[in-house]
């Protein structure tokens, strides 16, 4: 009941624009007027970005050269997908919103990405886990958004989806190699699970600005692609030695933006150069 | 092309595929952007110049650079007012990419993309499509790496020269 209500009051916030006033720091973003589709834009494209970001925090620091690169290649993917929502989010708002003024201008309570993506990046194993996660997700969800209605978002996630078969296909094959390599990589594997799995329940919660869209056939039904997911994770943790984990409860309030602690900091960093010199290009 | 298009602007179309000839990407400066098929419509009416672009992959750094670079061929050109405009559907493939670029690439070092076009098999350790290695030609390569300098590229090494080289993956 505890995680429903976190989520609903989220929502409730975003929906009457209450208690919300005073962190709108962007003048060309109204939460008020913002309408599902645009919510759900941002949403998909505030979960490239913050993982973008995330995997980013790698560059030069790899466990060895070719998967620093291989990391940094996947972040450099994502923040092209970002880069395409936040330009259709700015086109459907108006308002003067441009896509930098949507990546870099707001604050952390209207941020929608998932919990998941903004997990700290751990060691590798927690990094590796959260990448096969969200591309297990990725990959099914724009399987079937490259056929919507809407046809930018189709257009995007069908571009997309060409990338995200390779983050799957290599962060599976890490998964298998940690999960059934030796004892020390196994135990970290199963640490990173704990860590982790808690925030995989609400990739297929459907936040309100989901469900009014899914009436018009644009958003997608989640709760199906569930089955299919859960399919391939056991597929390859079988693979992988891993067991399957028991762990029932699930966080949630990243799509309504309630965000972990991590938010704030990852904000920081992100947006340091935007705030301290507003305007500033090169 | 735009049917209603007058014999003087299907001239100009032909003049401005001349010029961006000379437009190539950045990181692979042997490639021209209509080796790529990066170029995918151009509209004359009159003195309005638009091209239609599409990316080559989602987060390539090199587009910007690619949109500036027309537009100023096109300036020196005196098409002042060239108005570029990026689409996204249909996604670019490397099928797009001419037979002329596919040799070129080859002569630079860089292994261009099969002929035959496979999407990325999600599978683990799926069987690979075998790469030839563009110094020796021999087949008998392996993969070090699906990521490599580039968002194009992965990392393979030839068994037989023992180089390492580029492949311009499939997309």
């Amino acid at each position: 009941m505890d995680k429903l209500d976190r989520s609903y009051k989220g929502a409730a916030c975003i929906k009457s624009g209450h208690a919300i006033n005073f962190i709108n720091s962007n003048p060309t973003i109204d939460l008020h007027k913002m309408t599902p589709l645009t919510n759900y834009i941002l949403h998909l494209a505030d979960n490239a970005l913050i993982l973008a970001q995330r995997n980013a925090e790698w560059c030069g620091h790899g466990p060895v050269l070719e998967q620093d690169i291989a990391i940094t290649n996947i972040s450099l993917d994502l923040l092209g997908q970002a880069r395409n929502l936040y330009q259709y989010a700015a086109k459907v708002n108006g308002n003067d919103a441009t896509e930098d003024s949507l990546a870099y201008l707001r604050s952390e309570r209207e941020y929608l990405n998932c919990l998941l993506v903004e997990q700290p990046n751990g060691d590798w194993a927690q990094t590796i886990l959260r990448q096969f996660f969200f591309s297990v997700y990725q990959a099914l969800l724009f399987e079937v958004l490259q056929h919507n209605r809407d046809e930018q978002l189709a257009a995007i996630a069908a571009k997309s989806l060409k990338e995200v078969r390779y983050h799957l296909r290599w962060s599976s094959e890490w998964v298998i190699r940690l999960g059934d390599g030796t004892t020390e990589s196994h135990d970290r594997m199963l640490q990173a699970i704990d860590m982790l799995w808690p925030y995989t329940g609400e990739l297929f919660m459907l936040a309100e600005y989901e469900s009014t869209l899914l009436k018009d056939g644009i958003s997608v039904e989640l709760p199906a692609l569930k089955v299919a997911w859960t399919k391939k994770i056991n597929e390859v943790w079988a693979e992988a030695t891993l067991p399957v984990s028991q762990n029932t409860f699930m966080q949630s309030g990243g799509k309504n933006g309630t965000h972990t602690e991590y938010m704030g900091y990852i904000l920081t960093d992100l947006q340091y150069m935007q705030r301290v010199y507003p305007n500033c290009d090169w | 092309m735009n049917l209603c298009m007058n014999n003087r602007d299907m001239i100009t179309v032909k003049n401005i595929k001349a010029i961006l000839e000379v437009v190539t990407d950045p990181e692979i400066p042997v490639l021209t952007v209509s080796d790529l098929g990066i170029i995918r419509e151009i509209k004359v009416n009159g003195e309005e110049v638009e091209i239609i672009i599409t990316p080559t992959y989602t987060g390539c750094p090199a587009m910007d650079m690619i949109a500036m670079n027309i537009r100023l061929t096109l300036a020196e050109h005196g098409y002042k007012n060239g108005k570029i405009t990026t689409v996204l559907s249909p996604a670019w493939t490397t099928d797009w990419m001419s037979e002329a670029g596919k040799a070129k690439l080859k002569t630079y070092g860089i292994a261009p993309p099969n002929p035959k076009q496979v999407v990325c098999d999600t599978k683990h350790f799926a069987e690979q499509e075998s790469i030839q290695c563009p110094h020796c030609n021999s087949y008998h390569t392996r993969l070090i790496s699906q990521f490599g300098s580039t968002a194009c590229k992965a990392l393979y090494q030839c068994n037989d020269c023992r180089e390492p080289f580029d492949y311009f993956k499939c997309h």
